[in-house]
């Protein structure tokens, strides 16, 4: 096996924080994502156009500029914010806070679409026989449309969570304490980088692995007819 | 917003743009010569035959790109082995660490695709072809690679894309590439809103031309399914 000269607490510590990391930007991501497709579909032109903006502008630009951009640029902006209340030391926006923000606007922006294709995915006779009930349209939304665009949309939302897990990586550069930076910390006392790596990625793999499996979990649990054994 | 910053270090943000689009096509045209026989072996009927490309793609697409670089630059200087080889010319230097670890990565991500596209090939065209008695390799030069390009080519339009937004990560192992160079002056000017901005306007451009790039091939590869007869000429006997 690998030897990891005690090293691996440490690296324990960075999963906790990379998973973390993931389950935060995921659910912020998922509102996100939420809000972008229904100001894709409604019916007024200013909100479809800036969904439109925001998903063209975050798919185009690299993840690794996004976390740069608000790590250093937000650190800029909230500087200036202070120094108008006459505040001028130095701030520094929490790498944390700055990979939870860039993530989930990058996941946004992908989600966006998946929730678009979910929803268009619903025929509108159901949508019209639960306003033929009097339902209001929110109402229709949250308990009509939403737990069967949920089920449509798990295989496409499985898979981005994949590529979140994998952008999460992208964080340490910053400084956030995850497996990667951990993994080098342990590195510039051990003079093995190859060996810490290689511990580094066999987590990943098996953090993808457990995402895999809870997605597959969750298609069955909500696809009923995939568990019913005549 | 500084608009002189931007105009006084637009120069060197292109020549970190000409940088970036370097990696992506060296690595992208090795990545699918590479892809190619991976995808052939992975989309093999013999299991033993799957095994390594199968290994191979859940390695490269399971793990950060982030990390594949580490491994592959700050990795290798671990062995004595490769710092006496001559391998250490290529691996000591940044700029093929990076070339080497997005041509693995890409190579695994279009192998996947072109497996699908393999798959996806109507059966009836593979049995005509074995019906005019065509060897193996001929039916897979002829046939299977032509086709599958036509069906992958879309998603592998995607995969480029991807793999341009990817290619900011050279800037970890202090290459100067778009983001690289952008942090650089970033660092010098404590600009971080303009210099930022002014990056990701060049690599939206830079998307905006391969999206481009690839429905003009798309059009031109798949154009049997934009067909559409001319019916004036198709009657012209009518009366």
């Amino acid at each position: 096996m690998i030897d990891l000269h005690g090293f691996g607490h440490l690296l324990l510590a960075g999963t906790w924080v990379t998973v973390k990391l993931a389950l935060v930007s995921l659910s912020l991501g998922l509102v996100f994502g939420l809000l972008g497709a229904a100001a894709k579909l409604s019916e007024y032109k200013v909100l479809r156009a800036i969904a439109t903006t925001y998903t063209t502008l975050i798919r185009g630009i690299p993840e690794l500029l996004i976390v740069f951009a608000i790590y250093f640029g937000g650190s800029a902006l909230v500087m200036g914010f202070a120094s108008m209340f006459g505040y001028d030391e130095y701030i520094e926006v929490n790498p944390f806070m700055a990979g939870v923000a860039a993530l989930s606007i990058a996941f946004g922006a992908y989600a966006t679409e998946v929730f678009r294709m979910a929803i268009l995915s619903i025929p509108q006779g159901q949508w019209e026989s639960a306003q033929a009930l009097g339902m209001t349209r929110g109402k229709t939304f949250f308990r009509i449309i939403l737990p069967q665009v949920w089920r449509v949309a798990l295989p496409g939302l499985g898979n981005l969570f994949q590529v979140l897990l994998k952008d999460t990586a992208l964080v340490s550069v910053v400084g956030l304490q995850d497996i990667i930076r951990q993994a080098t910390t342990a590195i510039s006392s051990t003079k093995e980088p190859f060996t810490f790596y290689l511990a580094a990625a066999c987590i990943y793999l098996i953090l993808t692995a457990i995402a895999t499996a809870g997605t597959l979990w969750m298609e069955r649990a909500c696809t009923p007819q995939l568990r019913y054994k005549g | 917003m500084n608009w002189e910053i931007i105009i006084q270090y637009y120069p060197k943000l292109l020549e970190g743009a000409l940088l970036t689009l370097e990696l992506v096509v060296i690595s992208g045209v090795i990545g699918v010569l590479m892809a190619v026989p991976i995808a052939l072996l992975r989309a093999s009927k013999t299991p033993w035959v799957r095994v390594f490309p199968f290994c191979f793609i859940y390695f490269f697409r399971g793990t950060p790109l982030l990390i594949q670089i580490f491994l592959i630059y700050y990795g290798a200087s671990q062995f004595e082995a490769v710092r006496d080889s001559v391998l250490w010319v290529v691996l000591k230097e940044p700029y093929w660490c990076a070339i080497i670890a997005f041509t693995l990565n890409t190579a695994a991500y279009s192998a996947e695709l072109f497996r699908g596209a393999i798959q996806a090939i109507p059966k009836g065209e593979l049995e005509a072809a074995d019906a005019f008695g065509m060897s193996w390799l001929l039916k897979t030069r002829r046939i299977v690679i032509p086709r599958a390009f036509g069906i992958a080519l879309p998603a592998y339009g995607n995969e480029v894309v991807l793999m341009l937004k990817s290619s900011a990560l050279a800037s970890t192992i202090t290459l100067l590439d778009l983001t690289g160079m952008a942090r650089t002056i970033q660092a010098r000017t404590y600009t971080p809103v303009e210099l930022f901005t002014a990056a990701g306007v060049i690599y939206l451009v830079m998307a905006a031309v391969v999206i481009g790039l690839f429905r003009l091939m798309e059009n031109r590869f798949n154009r049997y399914q934009y067909y559409k007869p001319n019916v004036d000429q198709l009657n012209v006997d009518k009366p």
